[in-house]
């Protein structure tokens, strides 16, 4: 089914575009409000509407999706949990918290729990050094956390 | 030397402190009216005369860069903020947008009106959503009470800013990455010369700053350049001011510290960051995020010949002030002044394993010695943590490394290469003893 934006999010589009002198300047950003709009995923017929929008190729705007992480190629859980782990957060535990997290959730990183609620996955350094350890659940940052406080995210995860 | 200031973290306490109201009843946005009412020449004078040396790591002079942008244009001008912080160990950039994004507005004004631009893109990654929510509202609010737009105070010098977001990049960081992300294309490094303020964005002028340079500009115009520089005892190293200092790892309390420049390597961590986790002993420290050299408390300073060394020669790394200069003459790199430290307790074999796993992550793929190299080292990393490789290997790391810098497009592969380096040379009986016993003597672990 080709992807269309409701027009609350076309009007969206709109303000995004105002802000650049060229339409392809928008790619990053309008990539991100339809990926939002899309189940968290960036599919085909995403990319084929962002290059219509915009008046670039498909080849442009798959070669960004493909570049950066956070476009999502399949589609992830319904919610997503970045666990940190480098160097500061590392030293502060981050090894402990991602397994806890595993085995709390019955996956690897970078698996969905076979109900689709959560994905897991690993990021490189999130900027809350000073935090750490420290994981994201979709757009919230979540610092200083012991395995009591991740039971207590992941529960609340699960139960939605 | 201690000295704490609040140019930028006198907001950070209060619950509001990011709105315009608590911002304005602090003096905010006086200074950006004072700039706008002087002459362009005059602005960039004063911002000279601080010598702020920019927050993003490289450390280059902002009053000097701002001079690179053309007095006359044909084309427009833009300045770029960089607020792409990812560097590990640095997380300073973050509370100034969560906690006062007004200044960085206010910075974004000035600077405009400095370069000759009327239009500033503040470039925040992804993940950090609250600062983008805030810069958002800061604009806003800002826009309400005519501060943006046509007419910002009345004054015939139209600004617009915006906030422009990447998508999980750290190579989105290095300057001329960012331009091409902000452009709409891969975050891959363009070949410099041109440099950006020749062909930056949109094939325009453009200068590109940190956001901690461009918040800390109205403090320089409200309290003038030479005021400002002397808040340093680095100023003789023309490296002048105040700024953000941070401490993570195995520090008892780790956080952002707003201080004079001239504060050591010791009072950060144990002044500061409250000393090291369980009272151990501090193994080692790097000092501005993860691509400066790991240095260690029992290197000392030896720069004979320039008297302003004098009083450093001899003692520890640990008793330099921090600065772009001293670091550099030591062997060293200031970087963004975020340091991470490690406790006896911590693996230095391990440390690395876990820095070059990152860089091979976020090399962009473009350069041949930075994406194979990088590689290359991790899996003889993956080797030698796992007691499976030989001294040929380890030897091979620093011959990699060294292919690797000065050999890419931009300085992601030298940032790439100086922790191999340092931490093989530094540690280099640590990593003999797994490769030999498999490190039979090594804590194994990096937590403390």
């Amino acid at each position: 089914m080709a992807f269309s934006l409701s027009a609350e999010q076309e009007r969206e589009l709109g303000r995004i575009l105002s802000r650049y002198p060229n339409k392809m300047a928008a790619t990053i950003p309008v990539l991100h409000l339809c990926q939002a709009a899309n189940e968290n995923w960036v599919s085909d017929d995403v990319i084929q509407f962002v290059a219509d929008k915009l008046e670039v190729g498909t080849a442009h705007v798959k070669g960004v999706v493909t570049f950066y992480t956070l476009f999502n190629q399949s589609k992830p859980g319904k919610h997503q949990v970045w666990v940190c782990r480098t160097l500061s957060c590392a030293l502060r535990g981050a090894e402990g918290i991602l397994h806890h997290c595993e085995k709390r959730l019955k996956i690897h990183a970078g698996e969905t729990t076979a109900d689709g609620k959560v994905t897991l996955r690993t990021a490189e350094c999130l900027a809350s050094c000073g935090s750490a350890p420290m994981m994201q659940v979709d757009k919230t940052y979540h610092e200083n956390l012991t395995t009591e406080r991740v039971d207590e995210i992941l529960d609340r995860l699960i139960a939605d | 030397m201690l000295q704490k200031t609040t140019f930028l973290s006198h907001s950070y306490a209060k619950p509001d402190g990011h709105t315009l109201a608590a911002y304005e009843s602090a003096g905010g946005y006086k200074n950006a009216r004072k700039a706008l009412g002087m002459s362009r020449d005059a602005v960039v004078d004063e911002v000279k005369k601080a010598k702020i040396r920019g927050r993003g790591g490289a450390g280059f002079d902002c009053g000097t860069k701002w001079t690179f942008m053309p007095k006359e244009s044909k084309k427009p001008c833009y300045l770029v903020v960089n607020a792409d912080e990812g560097e590990p160990g640095t997380f300073k950039d973050r509370t100034i947008m969560e906690r006062n994004p007004h200044s960085v507005v206010e910075g974004c004004i000035i600077g405009c009106f400095g370069i000759g631009a009327h239009a500033a893109y503040i470039y925040v990654r992804d993940e950090l959503h609250l600062s983008k929510e805030r810069l958002w509202a800061a604009i806003e609010e800002a826009r309400a009470k005519g501060y943006l737009g046509q007419k910002p105070f009345g004054l015939d010098y139209p600004v617009e800013v915006y906030v422009q977001t990447g998508a999980g990049a750290y190579i989105c960081g290095e300057e001329t990455a960012l331009l091409n992300s902000l452009e709409g294309r891969r975050g891959e490094p363009r070949y410099k010369p041109p440099f950006p303020a020749q062909v930056g964005a949109f094939g325009c002028p453009t200068t590109v700053n940190n956001l901690e340079t461009i918040a800390i500009v109205p403090t320089v115009i409200g309290m003038g350049g030479e005021a400002f520089c002397k808040l340093s005892t680095l100023a003789e190293f023309n490296d002048g001011g105040s700024r953000l200092f941070g401490v993570s790892g195995h520090v008892k309390t780790p956080g952002v510290f707003e201080c004079s420049v001239g504060l050591t390597l010791r009072e950060l961590i144990y002044d500061l960051g409250g000393g090291i986790l369980g009272d151990k002993r501090l193994l080692a420290v790097i000092p501005g995020g993860s691509s400066c050299p790991v240095m260690l408390p029992e290197e000392l300073v030896n720069v004979p010949g320039d008297p302003r060394f004098e009083p450093y020669n001899g003692k520890s790394v640990l008793d330099l002030p921090l600065g772009v200069e001293t670091f550099r003459s030591v062997g060293g790199m200031l970087g963004t002044c975020c340091a991470i430290v490690l406790s006896e307790d911590a693996d230095p074999v391990l440390a690395l394993h876990n820095l070059m796993r990152f860089y091979r992550h976020e090399s962009c793929g473009q350069c041949t010695p930075c994406r194979e190299g990088c590689g290359w080292i991790e899996r003889i990393l993956d080797k030698i943590v796992e007691g499976r490789a030989t001294l040929d290997e380890l030897d091979q790391l620093h011959r990699i490394a060294s292919d690797i810098t000065g050999n890419t497009i931009c300085a992601f592969g030298d940032g790439a290469a100086q922790p191999v380096l340092s931490f093989v040379k530094k540690f280099r009986k640590q990593f003999e003893d797994y490769v030999l016993t498999g490190g039979k003597s090594q804590t194994k672990k990096l937590v403390a």
